[in-house]
């Protein structure tokens, strides 16, 4: 089912390297350097250990290390106990300082261990970070954007050298800074590249993709069961049994990469087709004699077997996924999301939020709906800002204020300013771009907190496709499928974009709705070969609606994505992340 | 280059400057008004030492550099502008000989001496290699350092940066920081982390607006309201939790029995609160506290949002009657009729969700006003009689003779249609002229 690309399609280079270097390090650390024989996982308990040494494999967060020194100090008052620290990618010198602070009993010694990327699929490479997006958007600190650069930088030097590298967003470009940085310092050796370009985005260039319900197979299962890290826990609903089950999701299970990028509507029946075929196959041994049979089971029975398994699998996660949907009044969110989208019936959508937070449907969602609101209608009325906030206060509890508070910063849920419908700040705009001082809209539009110009954005990039023809899910003609038909995801139409022009040139007008921090850059001693296989780093976080969507683009103009992201996200992930009650 | 460290000691403890730390109450900085007054007091003892002959003059830009005042200036009054960290002041920064870090905490036992200016520094940070910060003494050149980590990007360094600073300018610092907002984020960011309650409250009382366009916080009159409603709704909740758990011991209160209760209503949101009184207090006088209505109206809450409550409470508990009368009002001539501020076809979805029976369903099916929506939901819930009803209406015999097989055989409803298409009416819709009269046995 999944459809074939161009024949001349690249492969993709071998991520495994990747493992065994940050493996191999970590080995190196543990036994040489800290003789560890045993390591524990960080719970926030107490440590009841008879060692004198303990050691600590850690995220450099000031909470962990404080912890490390209250929960163990009582335990260790009066006894000589040596602690060593591990820190994960890099160490913090404000880590360091608490450390200091604390004047610890007993011995410390920290180290570094450079794992940064975690590849979680041949095309998927993560960093592992989901704290970077409410450490760099939401409290504005910087303090990865070192290790992002490192991260490219390693790609780099083991994948590239890249020669073109494209970018939009202010972090982007610090990190793009920062990895040129380390590439002068650095000596590059001639090699032959294999990953020829790249293009780093912030995830706050597009909101509006994360919070959309997913309907590919892959998003949907990561919406509603949460994969972590590639991994996913089916319960008892899916397995018909009493027992729960891990199962990796990657291209190595067969039926899964099948169906994985499709549009939902496609996947049960596609799942039935394979079934069927599966019994034909199975009962294949009826007519054998005991040679064939000997050599059926040699060969084929195992992987039948789990064919079926997997199978049976994927096939009671779809009918846990339709129950639970069917539940939830899907079909009706989805008519909220598209209409929003389009633009369309905003009074109905916004009586359907509102009756979505008054029946306490779901704290998450309600946010969720209301931010989307807000983004494509470029803020909400006074009137009904007061309205709905004050109704999801009511319903959800009043601590909530923090949350409005964080989501107004990013400019996610906010008010309309008197004087800012959507047409002053179109014209606005327009002006300025043919202002000689256009610069200055830049600095006008720096801040953190974003003014979003969806509609405009929608129109000229043409992301909500003309409603009046009928898409066909079945053969899909553009990325719009991913989101059944009703909108292409803005981030990765800027990709297209840009790799279609090979710069920045032509969408002059679309950067700076976006407000600028675009960069093309082209190394021309490092041409290759590679030059259609392509690094797309998600700063912020990249939803699996996303990779599907460019798995799709490559297929249809013979390039081939990797797709490299601080952390896969969603939009439950996106919300909690933000909410007021965290430090 | 330290040559002169006894002098420190004694400039250090002398009355002039005092440093601060985290636990001094009576930091002489307090007092003073003006980050200009502090740097002068620093710039006059920086005279004091011009017979340093290692003078190190950093003008990175080529142009001629300026005085420590004259940047100070140009700090100060730059509060408007935003982006500072494309302006590097322009700083003599002559030998560090004036203040001496605080010994609270340093990073110290992690540096090693070595020589270094500050943009050197900053960059030998950026290759994790190892530098000696507390050479640094003078405001500028701290100042300095604070820039150029800045302009690396790197948010590790911006924060020990400031650590570092922190001890012994604190409030300098912070006014230096006010212009230099991305490092100014980063010291806030930081703060959070670590919790200190105490700092973050003085920095918040002293520069309330700046910080609030940082921090973005809340309070402004309109969600103070909120918040005040909210110790409102947590004083009634107090009363009623008390007194439910009281009744519910007693054991004498049926609906106790019957549904008890699973969790204490403290905290819990407004909305919640009011499903909790409309499923255990909804007949009560409008003077409880406890009363649905009481709450609906001392806390401003829409009709909408109020009959969506009702209608999920009573629902659960199977009041129908209620309902009904929640729902009719009489006018002025005795009739009564149903209306409500929520579409009925939502109050059929949402009885449909409790598991009201189907002559419930049907009634409030029949009040939808969308024929097509109508008969949608009447086919959906079985509601035969508005079904066949709607399509006598239509005069539509096709439909009519469609939906039979849809009833059960011998129930009333069969015998309705059968009735229906009996009928001797003519009906234009079907006319046909070979027509028989069919007769039902």
């Amino acid at each position: 089912m999944a459809h074939s690309g161009r024949r001349d399609s690249p492969e993709l280079p071998d991520f495994s390297l990747l493992k065994r270097l940050a493996r191999d390090q970590l080995i190196y650390l543990l036994e040489q350097q800290h003789e560890v024989d045993k390591l524990y996982k960080v719970e926030y308990k107490p440590i009841i250990s008879t060692s004198d040494q303990v050691c600590f494999l850690i995220r450099p967060r000031i909470q962990t290390v404080k912890w490390i020194y209250v929960a163990n100090a009582d335990k260790a008052a009066g006894k000589f106990r040596r602690y060593k620290i591990i820190f994960t990618p890099q160490k913090f010198y404000a880590c360091e300082a608490v450390l200091e602070e604390q004047g610890l009993f007993g011995d410390v010694t920290t180290d570094e261990w450079a794992f940064y990327l975690l590849p979680l699929d041949d095309d998927i490479i993560s960093l592992e970070l989901p704290e970077f997006f409410r450490d760099n958007f939401l409290a504005g600190d910087q303090r990865w954007v070192r290790t992002v650069g490192s991260a490219l930088h390693l790609l780099h030097s083991i994948y590239g050298p890249f020669s073109k590298i494209y970018g939009i967003g202010r972090c982007a470009k610090m990190a793009y800074e920062s990895w040129k940085e380390q590439v002068e310092e650095g000596d590059t050796k001639a090699r032959q590249a294999e990953i020829g370009n790249a293009f780093l985005i912030d995830r706050d260039v597009d909101y509006i993709t994360p919070l959309c319900s997913q309907v590919v197979y892959e998003g949907l299962v990561d919406d509603i069961f949460r994969i972590k890290c590639g991994c996913v826990e089916f319960g008892h609903d899916v397995t018909s049994s009493d027992k729960s089950v891990k199962v990796m999701l990657n291209s190595q299970d067969k039926v899964f990469s099948e169906i994985r990028n499709e549009h939902f509507s496609n996947v049960f029946s596609f799942l039935s087709q394979k079934a069927r075929n599966l019994q034909t196959a199975y009962d294949k041994r009826r007519g054998m004699d005991i040679k064939q049979m000997k050599t059926f089971v040699s060969e084929e029975l195992k992987g039948l077997k789990q064919e079926h398994r997997l199978l049976s699998l994927h096939i009671g996660a779809c009918e846990s996924i339709m129950k639970k949907k069917t539940k939830q009044d899907f079909q009706e969110l989805l008519k909220t999301e598209h209409s929003l989208l389009e633009g369309f019936e905003i009074r109905e959508c916004i009586s359907f939020i509102e009756e979505h937070i008054n029946r306490q449907v779901s704290m998450i969602e309600s946010l969720r709906l209301l931010c989307l609101l807000s983004i494509t209608e470029n803020g909400l009325l006074p009137k009904d800002f007061r309205a709905l906030k004050a109704q999801y206060l009511q319903s959800y509890g009043v601590d909530h204020l923090l949350t409005f508070a964080n989501l107004r910063q990013l400019g996610l849920l906010v008010e309309q300013q008197p004087g800012e419908t959507l047409t002053v700040m179109e014209s606005k705009v327009g002006k300025l771009v043919n202002d000689k001082t256009a610069g200055k809209l830049t600095d006008a539009f720096s801040s953190l907190a974003k003014k979003s110009h969806f509609r405009a954005l929608s129109r000229k990039l043409n992301l909500v496709p003309k409603s009046d023809e009928e898409y066909d899910l079945r053969v899909p003609r553009d990325m719009a499928y991913i989101f059944s038909g009703a909108y292409i995801p803005l981030s990765c139409k800027l990709i297209e974009q840009v790799l279609e022009r090979d710069s920045w040139t032509g969408l002059e007008e679309v950067t700076k709705l976006l407000n600028g921090h675009e960069f093309a850059f082209t190394d021309l001693r490092a041409k290759s070969d590679a030059q259609r296989i392509i690094l797309v780093m998600f700063l912020g976080g990249c939803t699996f609606s996303e990779i599907s969507a460019l798995r799709f683009l490559g297929r249809e103009r013979g390039y081939k994505f990797i797709v490299v992201t601080t952390a896969i996200t969603n939009s439950s992930r996106l919300i909690e992340a933000l909410l007021g009650n965290k430090v | 280059m330290m040559k002169n460290k006894p002098d420190e000691e004694d400039y250090w403890n002398s009355s002039k400057f005092k440093a601060f730390t985290f636990d001094d109450e009576d930091d002489e900085f307090s007092r003073l008004k003006e980050s200009k007054q502090a740097v002068n007091s620093i710039r006059s003892l920086v005279e004091e030492e011009d017979d340093e002959d290692e003078v190190e003059k950093v003008s990175w830009s080529g142009e001629p550099v300026g005085s420590i005042s004259w940047s100070v200036r140009e700090t100060a009054a730059s509060n408007q502008k935003t982006q500072r960290e494309h302006a590097f002041p322009k700083i003599n920064a002559s030998s560090p000989s004036v203040s001496r870090s605080h010994s609270g905490y340093s990073l110290s036992s992690l540096f090693k001496g070595d020589d270094w200016s500050p943009e050197e520094t900053i960059h030998r940070m950026q290759q994790g290699k190892v530098v000696s910060l507390e050479r640094f003494r003078s405001l500028q050149d701290k100042l300095l350092l604070l820039d150029f980590s800045v302009r690396a990007h790197d948010g590790n360094i911006i924060t020990a940066v400031i650590l570092f600073t922190l001890t012994s300018i604190i409030r300098v610092l912070f006014r230096e920081l006010e212009s230099r907002q991305t490092a100014l984020r980063h010291f806030i960011h930081y703060l959070t982390e670590i919790r200190d309650h105490r700092l973050l409250l003085e920095l918040l009382s002293k520069r309330r607006d700046f910080l609030k366009s940082c921090l973005n916080l809340p309070f402004s009159p309109e969600e103070s309201a909120h918040v005040q409603d909210h110790y409102t709704l947590l004083e009634r909740q107090i009363i009623i939790e008390a007194t439910d758990r009281l009744a519910e011991h007693a054991g004498k209160v049926e609906i106790f029995q019957k549904f008890p209760r699973r969790a204490s209503i403290l905290n819990m949101p407004l909305i919640t609160t009011l499903y909790y009184c409309c499923f255990y207090h909804y007949n009560e006088p409008e003077g409880t506290y406890s009363s649905p209505l009481n709450i609906r109206h001392t806390f401003r809450i829409s009709e909408k949002q109020y009959f969506v409550t009702v209608l999920a409470a009573r629902a659960k508990l199977k009041a129908w009657s209620d309902l009904d009368a929640l729902f009719t009002s009489r006018n002025w001539l005795g009739f009564t009729k149903k209306k409500s501020p929520l579409s009925f076809h939502r109050v059929v979805d949402i009885l449909q969700k409790n598991s009201a029976p189907t002559q419930v369903l049907q009634e409030y099916v029949g009040l939808v006003d969308d024929a097509d929506l109508r008969i949608g939901l009447a086919q959906k819930h079985k509601c035969h009689d508005i079904v066949i009803n709607t399509y006598r209406d239509l005069k539509d015999r096709q439909l009519l003779l469609g939906y039979r097989g849809k009833v059960e055989r011998g129930s009333a409803e069969e015998r309705k249609i059968n009735d229906l298409l009996d009928s001797p009416v003519r009906k234009r819709r079907n006319y046909d002229h070979h027509h028989h009269y069919q007769h039902v046995t």
